[in-house]
């Protein structure tokens, strides 16, 4: 078997076990099932991430979304109790439909322009942990790095300040 | 990894992103709601990568990287919000969240 066919093979597996478990996401009333769905969708997207060439993202995905982001989500669910939505979802029947049709509708508008994209393919392609650290760090995005860690500094004590029980004098 | 496999990777991001939007609107639990986000982020970071495979150009991976540190940032402020607000209405409807309307 060509590594070529091997790879498709492995792209089109996760790709549908992505939206599988994106629409088990969507359509589970128990945010629970909804988070471990979603942890699903996002490491098959790593493994597309993988499959693409980008191992660097593709390894920061499963750390910080799989790993940290979800366990957050699972924390505050679990704190909360929450339990199952006892309705139905949005206004009944028609209300859903609407939905879908307007989901429908931009996913027709967005595919127009995609279908259309070029998607040439380059042959050289390193993205590697240095190839996007030594881009990442040079004079163009330095200090939008630094201005990064000045935001999760400021979410920090912003999640702090909003989530402690007493509001303060 | 050929063009039409690239082509593929961004339509795997379009449906994603799309089923996204559509569990915002019809998911009535806030932080079922907030997952959905985190979804259509993820399919955004997808058509980057793709972008960057097609075009041999790193500056997707970097965008993707400050994709990361906002949406890491934004679900830690984002839950405490919502902790905060449980606390006063003991619910998660997002119908019941409708203190900032005017």
């Amino acid at each position: 078997m060509s590594l070529e066919l091997f790879h498709a093979i492995l792209f089109y597996a996760f790709a549908a076990a992505a939206v599988a478990a994106a629409l088990v996401m969507v359509s589970q009333r128990n945010p629970t099932y909804s988070a471990f769905a979603l942890i699903v969708t996002l490491v098959s997207l790593a493994g597309v991430f993988g499959l693409l060439g980008s191992t660097f993202i593709a390894v920061l995905q499963i750390v910080v979304y799989a790993g940290a982001i979800m366990v957050l989500f699972l924390f505050v669910l679990m704190l909360l109790n929450v339990r199952a939505e006892d309705r139905p979802p949005g206004g009944g029947r028609v209300f859903m439909l609407v939905a879908i049709a307007l989901g429908a509708v931009l996913a027709g508008e967005v595919g127009s322009v995609l279908v259309a994209a070029r998607t040439p393919l380059a042959r050289p392609f390193d993205a590697s942990a240095r190839a996007v650290a030594h881009l990442l760090f040079e004079a163009q995005y330095l200090y939008v790095f630094e201005a990064t860690s000045i935001l999760i500094l400021a979410s920090l004590v912003g999640a702090i300040a909003l989530a402690k029980r007493d509001p303060g004098p | 990894m050929s063009p039409t496999l690239i082509q593929h990777a961004l339509l795997l991001s379009l449906v994603l992103f799309a089923i996204g939007v559509v569990g915002v609107f019809l998911r009535r639990n806030v932080i079922t709601v907030f997952m959905c986000v985190e979804l259509m982020l993820n399919a955004v970071n997808l058509a980057f990568i793709a972008f960057s495979r097609a075009w041999g150009n790193l500056e997707g991976q970097v965008l993707v990287f400050f994709v990361l540190t906002v949406a890491a940032a934004e679900a830690a402020v984002g839950l405490a919000i919502i902790i905060s607000i449980h606390r006063h209405k003991d619910t998660l409807d997002v119908d019941a969240f409708n203190i900032m309307k005017w």
